[in-house]
């Protein structure tokens, strides 16, 4: 009984652990094969998988696209998210709530719905390029977060300090860049991370907006292996992987991000 | 500018979308005066503060200051200091570049801006602590801070919402001392807001009483203690036991009551607890509540009048609870009230 009982915590534990790192460690395992096909167990060990991620041509191509879109779109979404944050929580302004649903909606509504309207109504009938699309889809993706997340750092500062500084000889905007931005950059980190993990792992919305010889990281991975069934895919996502731990423990490290998520 | 008008608000009123919050106020304040703007919370205080600082817009009414007018002058170019209930210091900023904040705005640089800041922190004590963020002082030390941090901008008048208020009590006399100090040294203009009325007795050149938006009096300590002109005030100095004249009659709950002695043409009377005589007098009253404090002994009658608080020195015999005794509100020792509310 007290066995049984004792044993019971660690097992869920090791479930729950399990079902969440398990998958993971699987790839990486099968990124370090030695054999053509992608398969586990692997057989055996070699880096050829990790070395041909570099040398095909598409990984690279979408990898840049991804990289352009997760930075370009967090940024846009930024310079949007920033203000529009700054006006939702400094003045009453009449219909804000609604400001705050729109804003949000791209979180609420499924991404297919999303990239299928997009496609439909603004990209067919206005004839806008793939990149331009895409940049302007992901920018409207991400903006929910960037103004979650500015938002809510913005509720923790006050709003006195900025009169403070305007009395001591600062002008409004000024006050914005000296005492409001330095002390929600943690804020807007954790919005640009958030937004750029958004941004790369999006699939819906970019697989109605990719077109020829424009494709993200994602959707070129499934393209790959719908054709190539090696594990050069699984190398790549241990990568990617790799990138993903990079950013956060450095942001973490030299920023203390998990304060402020 | 005369000498008696530094800084003058001249019908003044501001308001919250349409709700009026201080209406038509007339206020002068002489060169280097401290002034304590007293009033329960809500009656307009911090609005005040604001309207001076520039922080408020004003809906008519002007804002002079040193000779000219500053009502439409933007809260940047006033020369007006705040410190912040809340302080508001910088929390990403050292205490030192706290200081220098207004000084860099101005231009100052190096060795000048440098002897200043410490100039400043030195005078608030806390040089030791200019590498210091906020969050690692304590609220008096954050006080400090916010006080230097006005005061190296040498403003023309400096302006404090509740310094006092969020200290607790041994801070709150020890930095009530280094305001006066500040003051006397620098010799700057300077309002502070407050609703403690023990606070503006003891720092206060002159107190101005606020209610509801308006100025319900103006005065020394010594008058607005003494002599306070309506009930209001009269209550919020401690006279416990207010009453209306009726044409030379106190009006209580008991009705008209004639005093022992004829009293002055006012609207009303108030005497505090120990202005009332024990054992003498026409009056009768039993006592309901008794507290012993130290030097004197307090009594809360029960009488045909209403409520009376009395206060005697503690030789005096003292009575049991249920006791009844005779009393008397003598007319001659009762503060005359020109307003009764
Ligand atoms: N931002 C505001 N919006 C609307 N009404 C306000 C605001 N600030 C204060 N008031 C109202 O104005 C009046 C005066 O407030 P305030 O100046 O803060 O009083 P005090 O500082 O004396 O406590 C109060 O009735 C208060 O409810
Ligand atoms: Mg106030």
């Amino acid at each position: 009984m007290t066995v049984a009982r004792s044993l019971f915590i660690p097992l869920v534990l090791f479930l729950v652990i399990a079902f969440l790192i398990g998958p993971f460690l699987i790839i990486v395992a099968a990124s370090f094969s030695a054999g053509e096909t992608l398969a586990f167990p692997p057989q055996g060990f070699s880096l050829r998988w990790i070395a041909k991620v570099f040398t095909v041509e598409s990984f690279r191509a979408s990898f840049g696209m991804s990289m352009f879109l997760a930075i370009g779109g967090t940024l846009a979404a930024l310079v949007l998210g920033i203000p529009a944050s700054y006006a939702l929580s400094r003045y009453k302004l009449p219909g804000a709530e609604i400001v705050r649903t729109i804003v949000s909606a791209p979180i609420i509504v499924p991404g297919i719905i999303v990239g299928l309207a997009l496609l439909r109504y603004i990209v067919v009938p206005f004839q806008i390029g793939i990149t331009l699309a895409l940049f302007m889809a992901h920018t409207a993706l991400i903006l929910p977060y960037a103004v979650r997340v500015v938002s809510a750092s913005l509720e923790n500062l006050r709003s006195d300090i900025e009169e403070a500084a305007v009395l001591l000889g600062s002008s409004r905007l000024g006050a914005f860049f000296r005492v409001v931005m330095p002390n929600i950059r943690g804020g807007i980190l954790s919005a640009f991370i958030l937004g750029f993990v958004t941004s790369f792992n999006q699939v819906p919305v970019s697989l109605f907006l990719s077109g020829p010889g424009v494709r993200t990281m994602p959707i070129d991975m499934i393209a790959y292996m719908e054709i190539v069934f090696d594990p050069s895919v699984a190398a790549l996502s241990s990568l990617l992987a790799l990138m993903s731990i990079g950013i956060v423990f450095a942001a973490e490290r030299f920023l203390g991000f998990s304060r402020y998520v | 500018m005369s000498d008696a008008s530094y800084l003058s608000l001249q019908k003044l009123t501001l308001t919250y979308g349409d709700s009026p919050a201080v209406p038509d106020l007339d206020l002068d304040i002489r060169k280097g005066e401290l002034i304590a703007l007293l009033g329960p919370s809500g009656c307009g205080k911090t609005t005040t503060m604001r309207a001076i600082a520039g922080l408020m817009p004003v809906k008519s009414g002007r804002v002079r200051l040193d000779g000219s007018d500053i009502t439409r002058v933007p809260a940047n170019k006033r020369a007006v200091g705040l410190v912040f209930q809340s302080y508001a210091l910088f929390p990403h900023l050292s205490v030192y570049e706290n200081v220098a904040f207004g000084l860099k705005l101005k231009g100052m640089r190096g060795q000048e801006l440098d002897a200043k800041v410490q100039s400043g922190l030195k005078s608030v004590g806390l040089s030791n602590f200019a590498n210091r963020r906020p969050a690692e002082l304590s609220g008096g030390q954050q006080q400090r801070v916010a006080l230097a941090r006005s005061m190296v901008m040498e403003p023309k008048v400096l302006l404090l919402d509740e310094p006092l208020s969020n200290l607790d009590a041994r801070l709150r006399l020890e930095m009530r001392t280094e305001l006066q100090r500040v003051q006397k040294e620098t010799g700057v203009t300077m309002i502070f807001v407050t609703h403690d009325q023990a606070e503006a007795l003891a720092l206060a050149d002159r107190i101005v009483v606020m209610k509801s938006g308006k100025i319900e009096q103006i005065g020394s300590p010594e008058d607005i203690y003494n002599r306070p002109t309506s009930s209001f005030v009269a209550d919020f100095v401690g006279f416990e036991n207010i009453f209306p004249l009726e044409n030379g009659k106190l009006k209580t709950s008991g009705g008209l009551i004639n005093l022992s002695s004829q009293p002055p043409s006012a609207a009303g009377l108030a005497w505090r607890p120990r202005m009332v005589t024990l054992g003498i007098g026409p009056f009768r009253g039993t006592v309901r509540g008794t507290s012993f404090a130290g030097d004197s002994r307090e009594y809360l009658l029960d009488t045909p009048i209403g409520p009376i608080k009395a206060e005697v020195e503690a030789s005096q015999p003292a009575y049991a609870l249920g006791a009844e005794l005779v009393f008397d509100l003598p007319a001659e020792k009762a503060a005359p009230l020109a307003r009764f509310a």
